[in-house]
């Protein structure tokens, strides 16, 4: 008696189970292998070569240097900068910190589009601050400054967002308990707030590089889409869609999914390895 | 003379933390800074080591004005209360560190390394993460990660605290025996009288930023100067009282307690302060005995507390096994008690507050 009980449980316990997994694999499938199955389908429509030739075309390799620059740069600034605002604002007392604090993530709910367009407002050959530099010669927007201080904006946020809470939570007494062995604030930096705030930086860098490589729509504003100038590898992507040329447009994204998922399975085992130590 | 405070004042926005306090340590010894928390007590301590910066005053160390060196140049040895190791460091290098920063020769890092860790009785755990100790192991490893670049003055903030009881007693033990051995100046802050008594040379008595009382713990537990010591220091009956006549009366009871200096005292309200143990029960007759009621007998182990009424008050004495087999004590029993000992304390200032404290920390009721 008792057993069959157990049996019915366990019996209805795995039908609904069964019922949700299969659920989630639909979803999946419909959501994510699908797509990437249609993209890498197209990528190969004439076949390998195709898809090199695709790849090895001036414009591509150029869109896709750019982007490789972009994210470069942006990555070095934005941890440079987001590290030292979030010091800032997570040990230090001033007035308008809480005001601050919020401010950084704005460009989280600023649309990026907008954002290129204050870029425009503020760099363009008319703007308060372009003006000023075209008359120097320099040009900012429709140029590389542009679409790098565009790819600024829209990834600030995450370094700084990623280690405030670290910091916060790490508190003060690691760093008095340095300073008070002798410790000089630069060493102390170095060799206690750095490793403890070493995971999240590692996360908001990810997310600053992944960000950087899908960027769009403050790129396109910014740069004018100017072919084997100013076009990073989505708005190249964008470029062959829109002249139906499919094949080229998905030998690129082919590319650019494949260094995403390659920063997901790093991040993955970035975190693996947290757990484990 | 080891560590000298002079006249330090300290204050974060409306609340002075700390008042003009100065007390002085000699060379060698180990004090107690002993007060309730929030008295100020962690906050003159992280002044004598540079973590905070006083209004005014001065600090010496070792006869030299330090008031205006950095933390880094003061070499004091500081154990933060919740240890304040780093956590991504092995035990090892969280000893080594003192020594690495101030870049001294690796071979001499490593044996001093190995020479704490065995002070400190660590061997085998060299290659252990924080996380992976016990309380009292952690406890160990900030000391020894203080005592690593050889301060001449070791400070510690609350440094049982954040232990079991257990763990606790054994540890401030093993402390004392340690300071015993290495004789370095040392203060430690607690909040805790026993901990204080069972350790400290000295004990220095902050309450609201002041200090109360300075002295031996046995002066300190004896003649406490006022009614806060008193009442922090051990546990202590308070009863209400009238002084006059050059007598001191019990309120609401027609008896008066023996008064050695009823010439030194005014005439007015005021408050008697006995310890249990200083309550004895009389069984002949006495020129001060006081008729009083048993109401209550608690059972503690090694003693018996008992609870008498008088007049309208309670009063807890304490009586030892044998004792209190011998007097067959039982509740409704009438006896009459004596006070061996007791301190007389004007009723005005800050009785009410005295009577919260001690009804705080259960023992009035």
């Amino acid at each position: 008696m008792q057993t069959e009980i157990l049996l019915k449980t366990r019996g209805a316990r795995s039908m609904g189970r069964m019922l949700l997994t299969a659920c989630v694999i639909g979803w999946f499938l419909l959501l994510i292998l699908f797509p990437v199955f249609g993209v890498v389908k197209e990528a190969f429509q004439g076949g390998i070569g195709a898809f090199v030739s695709n790849l090895k075309e001036a414009s591509a390799v150029r869109s896709f240097l750019l982007t490789f620059w972009i994210t470069l740069g942006t990555v070095v600034l934005n941890t440079v900068f987001g590290t030292i605002l979030a010091v800032t604002l997570a040990k230090q007392r001033f007035r308008g910190k809480l005001i601050m604090e919020g401010l950084v993530d704005l460009p989280f709910a600023v649309s990026p589009v907008v954002a290129g367009f204050m870029f425009i407002l503020l760099f363009g050959p008319n703007g308060w601050i372009g003006s000023w530099f075209e008359a120097g010669g320099i040009k900012i927007v429709y140029a590389f400054p542009g679409m790098l201080l565009a790819t600024l904006f829209v990834t600030f946020p995450f370094v700084a967002r990623e280690i405030i809470p670290v910091l916060k939570e790490f508190g003060l007494q690691q760093e008095e308990a340095a300073y008070v062995l002798g410790a000089s604030r630069w060493q102390t930096f170095w060799k206690v707030t750095l490793p403890s705030i070493k995971w999240g930086l590692v996360y908001g860098i990810t997310l600053t590089t992944a960000r950087s490589i899908g960027e769009f729509g403050a790129v396109l504003v910014v740069s004018g889409s100017i072919i084997n100038r100013t076009q990073t590898a989505t708005l190249f992507i964008h470029q062959e869609f829109t002249d139906f040329n499919y094949s080229g447009a998905f030998s690129a994204a082919v590319v650019l999914a494949l260094i995403s998922f390659g920063i997901l399975v790093f991040m993955q085992k970035v975190y693996g390895g947290k757990r484990r130590s | 003379m080891g560590i000298r405070v002079c006249g330090i004042s300290k204050r974060f926005g409306d609340f002075l933390a700390v008042d003009d306090v100065s007390f002085e340590v000699k060379t060698g010894e180990l004090i107690a800074l002993l007060g309730p928390s929030g008295s100020g007590k962690s906050t003159i301590l992280r002044i004598i080591a540079g973590l905070e910066v006083p209004d005014k005053g001065e600090i010496y160390l070792r006869k030299t004005q330090v008031t205006s060196l950095t933390t880094q140049k003061r070499r004091v040895g500081f154990v933060f209360q919740h240890y304040a190791l780093f956590k991504h460091m092995t035990v090892e290098k969280n000893i080594a560190f003192g020594l690495e920063v101030r870049k001294a020769d690796g071979s001499f890092i490593r044996k001093k390394v190995a020479e704490l860790i065995d002070l400190v009785k660590l061997q085998g755990y060299e290659k252990h993460y924080p996380d992976q100790l016990s309380g009292g192991q952690r406890q160990r490893v900030a000391l020894a990660r203080a005592l690593a670049t050889e301060p001449a003055v070791l400070l510690l903030d609350e440094p049982f605290g954040a232990l079991d009881a257990k763990v606790r007693g054994n540890l401030a033990q093993w402390l004392r025996e340690f300071h015993n051995q290495l004789q370095i100046t040392s203060i430690f802050v607690t909040h805790d009288q026993e901990e204080a008594i069972e350790i400290a040379d000295k004990i220095v008595v902050i309450n609201r930023g002041r200090v109360e009382q300075m002295g031996n713990a046995r002066e300190v537990y004896e003649n406490p100067d006022s009614k806060f010591v008193a009442s922090f220091i051990g546990r202590v009956n308070v009863l209400d009282a009238v002084a006059g006549d050059g007598r001191v009366v019990i309120k609401d009871t027609p008896y008066a307690v023996g008064n050695p200096d009823a010439a030194a005292m005014k005439d007015g309200d005021v408050v008697l302060l006995i310890r249990p143990e200083d309550v004895g029960i009389l069984s002949g007759p006495h020129p001060y005995a006081i008729p009083v009621e048993v109401r209550r007998i608690h059972y503690r182990g090694s003693h018996y507390e008992v609870d008498c009424l008088v007049g309208s008050a309670f009063l807890r004495l304490i009586q030892s096994k044998n004792g209190f087999d011998s007097l067959e004590l039982s509740e409704g029993k009438k006896i009459s008690l004596v006070f061996n000992s007791y301190r007389v304390f004007e009723a005005q200032e800050g009785h009410a507050e005295v009577r919260a404290k001690l009804k705080e920390l259960g023992y009035i009721e």
